[in-house]
């Protein structure tokens, strides 16, 4: 059966996150499979150029709005203009990234267009005329087998669980521009402002990622200002083991994560937090650095290709996890091993 | 004001899962409310202290399955409302929101309702967006503060948060929110509270009492499985100090070829 797939890109004031590009590469392979095509919807202000790179990663046609009544992301206008789009090109399949807007914009999409979702799919079989999807439930503690019986079969994909492809800078397309009827005086919602957070490696498109938990705070070497109480001592003593974990980081190209205990304690923002109740993350390296492995971290990075702990307690359970475990003090260890990795990459 | 907080109930983040003849198992680890939905409760409850009003507690699950609902009213909710029936067995999100939504409805005259991020147990984090849809109201996802809520206007502003940072914005009233941790610390139940919802009654309401049909799912689960472990070969890395054992990590990240 020929399919039509609809991927849609998501990106902020323009800037692409690269989800969506793995998600039209897994589009153009099962457009390839089927004899069937894969189209690329952009929506947004200032966004024209965006339809070039969709080319590149494998769109052989695009779908653009270019609009300033899309110019900060709200669902709802974006949710009309993506129901319109599918009723009026009819995809087999419509991919959308796992990102905070595609997980939105796919729930509406499913309302929008009668079927239905399937979400944060981590492997996806389209050799059958049916798409069999695989994603993680219970925090990963299970594998769940999922299937769509309605049209268009919505799915949404974890991030860098699919390749994301090589552009090809020779490639091209057609684009269609789709007509933006929004009347501004309609919408339920204005956006009064945009608090940009400093361009970090984000979690989860990193490919090494370095975690502290609640052994940042504790190295007896360090003596706090007095004037301060144990909470604070403990706070302070964390952010020497946390400018520890960022040096590593910064050597590394890679993000910064956290136990949720070390986010309680306020060590670190929330926004760091790596687990059942965080981020679900799977990077290619993952060094945990005082972190002692309970069920709902590990739910958040068991996936990793390759586990580095570093603890102080031979028995923590992140070690059965690990595939190279340093049994020791992190406080002793990151710096050596900051400079080691430093002089290869740099050598 | 009016708020619904939804409330899921989902087994122990701690329990041990197992697939046994095809069917989803937890052991004898407790029922828990939804972890997530602690939150929207707190909001709600803080809300409706802030500017007057009711919080009713909103779940969709099983006639026995009340520890959800008696955790909400042990925080402070003052009613709660369970819909059951055993014909929405197996229902995906679109067909659960719309049960969510005619429930929704036939409390009425609601001003806000608070979700919780996902639930722990399916990891989804659809129903807000898809309720909200449903019922044709602006969804504000993933808010951590409630900046402004101003009923006699119905309108209120939020900051909602996205991969690249937080976005202000304001919105019409009635509305759908899902309320993420950054919101705050849920409170404890206190022993009142406790007391008070252990006596607590409410309404069961089923498809009929709704007014709808079966809504249909279009999502169905052929198969579900416990993940095949990897064998994991953990190597302890060994040496006398921590430059000896810091320098051999660095020559076994190098030939694993992940830097
Ligand atoms: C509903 C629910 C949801 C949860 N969600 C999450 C989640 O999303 N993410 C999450 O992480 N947790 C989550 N948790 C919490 C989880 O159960 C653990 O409490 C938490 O992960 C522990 O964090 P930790 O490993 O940093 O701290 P601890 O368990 O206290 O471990 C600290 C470790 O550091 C080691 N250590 C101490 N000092 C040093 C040193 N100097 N050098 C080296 N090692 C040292 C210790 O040996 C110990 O193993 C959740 C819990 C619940 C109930
Ligand atoms: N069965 C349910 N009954 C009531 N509320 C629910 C139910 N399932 C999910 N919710 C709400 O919807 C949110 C998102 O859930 P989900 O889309 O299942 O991840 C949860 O945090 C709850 O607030």
């Amino acid at each position: 059966m020929t399919k039509k797939i609809l991927t849609y890109i998501d990106h902020f004031h323009g800037k692409v996150q690269s989800s969506s590009w793995e998600a039209l590469g897994l589009a153009a392979k099962i457009a390839a499979d089927s004899g069937g095509e894969a189209a690329a919807l952009i929506l947004g202000e200032g966004v024209n150029d965006l339809a070039e790179q969709a080319f590149h990663y494998g769109a052989d046609q695009v779908f653009l709005a270019d609009h300033a009544i899309l110019k900060d992301f709200r669902p709802e206008p974006l949710a009309e203009l993506i129901a319109a789009a599918a009723g009026d090109y009819q995809p087999d399949v419509m991919i959308f990234p796992t990102t905070t807007r595609g997980r939105t914009l796919a729930g509406m999409a499913a309302v929008d267009l009668e079927s239905g979702v399937m979400v944060d799919v981590i492997d996806l079989d389209w050799k059958e005329d049916k798409i069999t999807a695989t994603r993680s439930i219970y925090g990963g503690k299970l594998l769940a087998k999922l299937t769509c019986s309605t049209s268009p079969e919505i799915i949404t994909i974890r991030t860098r669980a699919f390749d994301k492809p090589e552009p090809d800078s020779g490639r091209s397309g057609s684009i269609t521009n789709l007509e933006v009827s929004l009347d501004p005086a309609d919408q339920a919602t204005t956006v009064m402002d945009i608090q940009e957070k400093a361009s970090g490696v984000s979690l989860t498109d990193a490919s090494v990622i370095v975690t502290g938990g609640r052994g940042t705070a504790i190295n007896p070497a360090l003596t706090p200002p007095d004037d301060l109480d144990e909470e604070g001592a403990d706070v302070w003593k964390a952010e020497q083991g946390f400018d520890l974990i960022q040096n590593l980081a910064d050597v590394l190209g890679a993000a910064v994560g956290a136990s949720r205990a070390a986010v309680d304690a306020g060590y670190i923002e929330y926004d760091h937090q790596v687990g059942q109740t965080g981020k679900v993350v799977s990077p290619d390296l993952y060094i945990a650095c005082g972190i002692s492995g309970a069920i709902q971290h590990l739910a958040g990075m068991r996936s990793s290709k390759v586990i580095v702990a570093i603890n102080k307690d031979p028995d923590a359970p992140i070690f059965n996890f690990a595939r190279f475990g340093l049994v020791g003090d992190m406080h002793e260890i990151l710096p050596p091993l900051t400079a080691g990795l430093k002089a290869y990459l740099e050598g | 004001m009016k708020i619904i907080v939804c409330v899921k109930q989902v087994p122990d983040t701690a329990a041990t899962m197992a697939v046994e003849n095809g069917n989803i198992s937890w052991g004898d680890a407790p029922l828990i409310i939804n972890p997530w939905d602690e939150f929207a409760v707190e909001a709600a409850l803080n809300l409706v202290a802030d500017q007057g009003g009711e919080v009713t507690a909103l779940c969709l699950g099983k006639e026995e399955e009340t520890e959800a609902i008696k955790h909400a009213l042990a925080m402070g909710a003052d009613a709660a409302v369970l819909v059951s029936d055993p014909a929405l067995k197996g229902s995906d999100n679109v067909a659960a929101s719309k049960v969510l939504a005619a429930a929704i409805t036939k409390i009425g005259e609601v001003d806000l309702v608070l979700f919780g991020q996902q639930s722990v147990d399916t990891d989804t984090g659809l129903l807000p967006v898809q309720v909200a849809r449903l019922l044709k109201w602006p969804s504000l996802t993933l808010v951590s503060k409630f900046e402004e809520v101003t009923p006699a206007e119905n309108s209120l502003q939020v900051v909602r948060s996205m991969e690249e940072g937080n976005q202000i914005i304001k919105s019409l009233m009635p509305a759908v929110v899902s309320v993420t941790k950054d919101y705050g610390e849920p409170r404890y139940p206190s022993f009142m509270g406790i007391r008070k919802a252990s006596k607590a009654e409410y309404p069961v309401w089923n498809l009929a009492d709704l007014g709808i049909d079966l809504p249909s799912s279009s999502i169905s689960w052929p198969e579900v499985n416990e993940p095949v472990e990897q064998e994991i070969v953990t190597e302890i890395i060994d040496g006398d100090t921590a430059e000896e054992k810091a320098k051999i990590l660095v020559e076994k990240l190098i030939a694993e070829k992940v830097l």
